[in-house]
């Protein structure tokens, strides 16, 4: 997995909630058997009207937003269980995203692919869409190791959570995967003692 | 210590807690389908790790089937690839696959309990978020990323943080004509979508105590639509009458041997929940979905409510509705039984004993999809197949269908959907469709009237 220490950038803002992953990635497009191309189906039923024309009024069509950060509103991610939404993202060109709230399943999805869920608090949250609003230019800055988002220009700063392990997993590129299949003895182990094979 | 019934679920399956992190938890049973499952099997052969317990796994082919002449080959090409990979990939690992066509084939929520598989004291898991409607049966269920199924596969367990815990009680009487799915829509309706986030659920009270399985199974299912990774009720007489017999229970005196387990998987009295909220069964009427989350419930007798949002004004303009007006008398030209929220024979026989001798109206698509194949058979074996069929109903095969419109079950774009499934979300039925949740028996009385009604009126 790809490491993620920080990084400093501008950001997209999606001031709506309740985003569920059929939005972020249709069902429609599930049929894959592979990991790649979900980018260009992020958001597609925003992004583009029924002829395939982009809808002006949807921000990852507006040229004054672009960057590595999606800013959305509460409750991201909520519905299905597909990684397929977090594959989108990634496969788009964002390494964050910020929302006051994430779904379980989706925030536990983007961990496992690098793509950092940072949850801030409401307030801190209205005042990066002011920000954004203002200035779509402005540069936020999200250092990993020190578990903190910055405004830069307006000095605003606030500290996220992250659970401990995650963070070593991200700040090492390390997976689950991988420690898993080296617990395996164990896991074994607990088999044994608990009857579950013959 | 007291202990809630999920702790001592969770606890008896921990094979280690990583300080500070999450914990390593074994998984009794790993359900999995052809949406969810290609890119793990890939991750696995990327890695060469071998799929480690391949008997604890089952496949179906449920999302991306069609729902008429199953017995040829897929048309959709990409359908028809990601079904011959599930095929590949189930004989190269040895996983038992009930694919399409198998007499056990159905939606994976619905197949794993009738078949069962699905038992008390269990931890589940599949790569689909409805996943938490096995807790019905007092058991730890949960859905997962792909990223899961591939650390299932390697090694029986996942990583989690363990939830928190959330009880919601719902005691009382209920109401002449209130269903399952009218309880858990009520329930989403009063704590909004995210409330659960972070919880675990269980469900208490005389109410769910009454339910049949099949009905405890609609409530379990949309726990995850208030957020709640899971919902589960203790299992009691109910739950062992239904489990006994079936094909993969335990039987004889294996089966006595869990049942005592199985009794003593119920809260501790005085055992604590972070969260805990109670209604009144009274309070609970037949609910219709207004907006394009679960949580945008009403009573059918309500109005739509104002709400100042951005988002609700988003969701009432896609909807095309107003606040402060109500959804009776709404016309209607589709409406689905299916899903794996209720298409069990307990929500075919409510529909069909409504529909009896009367016919769809004239406007209406009304589309009926068994969960399974088991299903299927049992409609036929009692007749309903005729009853929905004289009153204009179509009949189909199983798969999850206009649930998520991966096949061509689409409802077309502007169009309403009075639905049973378990999600409203924009375009979920199909591009610009307008899905309204409902319950079947209120499904079924739109198909006849043609428009929403309220047909409690018509109960005595
Ligand atoms: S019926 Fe719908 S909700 Fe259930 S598993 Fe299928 S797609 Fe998911």
């Amino acid at each position: 997995m790809e490491k993620f220490i920080t990084l400093t950038d501008t950001a997209v803002p999606l001031e709506i909630e309740n985003i569920d992953t059929d939005q972020i990635i249709p069902a429609r497009f599930l049929k894959a058997t592979d990991k790649a191309g979900f980018g260009e189906n992020l958001f597609k039923d925003w992004r583009f009207d029924h002829e395939g024309n982009e809808k002006e009024d949807f921000p990852l069509n507006q040229e004054r937003y672009h960057g590595q950060l999606l800013v959305a509103g509460d409750n991201f991610g909520c519905g299905s269980s597909r990684e397929h939404a977090a594959w989108a993202i990634k496969a788009y060109g964002f390494k964050v995203v910020v929302s006051s709230y994430f779904a379980d399943i989706f925030k536990g999805n983007s961990l496992n692919n690098g793509l950092l869920p940072v949850q801030v608090s409401p307030e801190f949250l209205s005042e990066l869409f002011k920000a954004i609003e203002e200035n779509p230019q402005t540069q936020i800055k999200v250092d990993l190791e020190n578990q903190s988002i910055k405004l830069i220009d307006k000095n605003l700063e606030e500290k996220f959570d992250i659970d401990a392990y995650k963070k070593m997993c991200l700040l090492k590129g390390f997976d689950d995967i991988d420690f898993l299949v080296s617990k395996l003895d164990q896991i074994k182990a607990f088999e044994k003692a608990t009857n579950r094979i013959n | 210590m007291k202990k809630t019934l999920f702790d001592k679920i969770w606890d008896a399956h921990v094979v280690e807690s990583i300080p500070n992190g999450p914990d390593i938890l074994y998984i009794d049973k790993h359900l999995i389908h052809e949406v969810t499952s290609p890119q793990a099997f890939q991750e696995l052969k990327d890695r060469n790790i071998p799929v480690f317990r391949p008997d604890k796994t089952v496949a179906t082919a449920d999302h991306n089937t069609p729902t008429e002449n199953q017995h040829l080959p897929v048309k959709d090409l990409l359908s028809r690839k990601q079904l011959k990979e599930l095929t590949q990939n189930c004989e190269e690992n040895n996983i038992t696959l009930y694919g399409l066509g198998h007499p056990y084939n159905g939606i994976v929520h619905v197949m794993a309990p009738e078949l069962g598989i699905t038992q008390p004291g269990m931890t589940m898991v599949c790569g689909d978020s409805h996943t938490s409607t096995h807790g019905a049966f007092g058991t730890i269920a949960f859905g997962i990323g792909t990223s899961q199924v591939a650390q299932v596969f390697a090694s029986q367990s996942v990583l989690v943080q363990k939830p928190k815990k959330l009880r919601v009680n719902v005691n009382g009487k209920l109401k002449n004509g209130v269903t399952p799915k009218d309880v858990i829509l009520y329930i989403i309706s009063e704590l909004g979508t995210n409330s659960g986030t972070g919880y675990f659920c269980e469900y208490a009270g005389n109410v769910f105590e009454e339910m049949s399985m099949e009905g405890r199974m609609t409530v379990c299912n949309m726990s995850i639509e208030m957020g709640a990774r899971g919902g589960l009720i203790a299992p009691d007489q109910t739950t062992y009458d239904y489990v006994e017999g079936r094909e993969f229970a335990p039987k004889g005196e294996a089966f006595e041997k869990l049942k005592t387990y199985w009794e003593s998987l119920k809260t501790d009295e005085g055992a604590t929940f972070d969260q805990e909220y109670s209604f009144d069964a009274e309070a609970i009427e037949p609910m219709v979905t207004y907006g394009t989350n679960p949580g945008m419930g009403i009573k059918i007798s309500q109005a739509i409510p104002e709400n100042e949002s951005k988002s609700s004004g988003k969701a009432l303009a896609y909807m095309g509705f107003t606040a402060g007006e109500s959804l009776i008398d709404k016309p209607i030209n589709y409406i689905f039984i299916g899903s794996c929220t209720n298409s069990r024979i307990e929500d075919f026989r409510i529909a069909a004993n409504y529909i009896k001798g009367k016919q769809k109206a004239k406007n209406v698509n009304a589309l009926i999809v068994p969960g399974s194949r088991q299903v299927a058979a049992q409609i036929e074996a009692e007749g309903l197949h005729t009853i929905f069929e004289e009153a204009g109903f179509q009949l189909r095969q199983p798969g999850c269908s206009a649930c998520l419109a991966m096949n061509d079950d689409k409802i077309p774009a502007g169009e309403y959907c009075v639905s049973t499934s378990n999600r409203n979300f924009e375009g979920r039925q199909g591009q610009g469709s307008r899905t309204i949740l409902a319950s079947p028996l209120t499904a079924a009385a739109t198909a006849i009237a043609g428009k929403i009604v309220d047909y409690t009126q018509n109960l005595n």
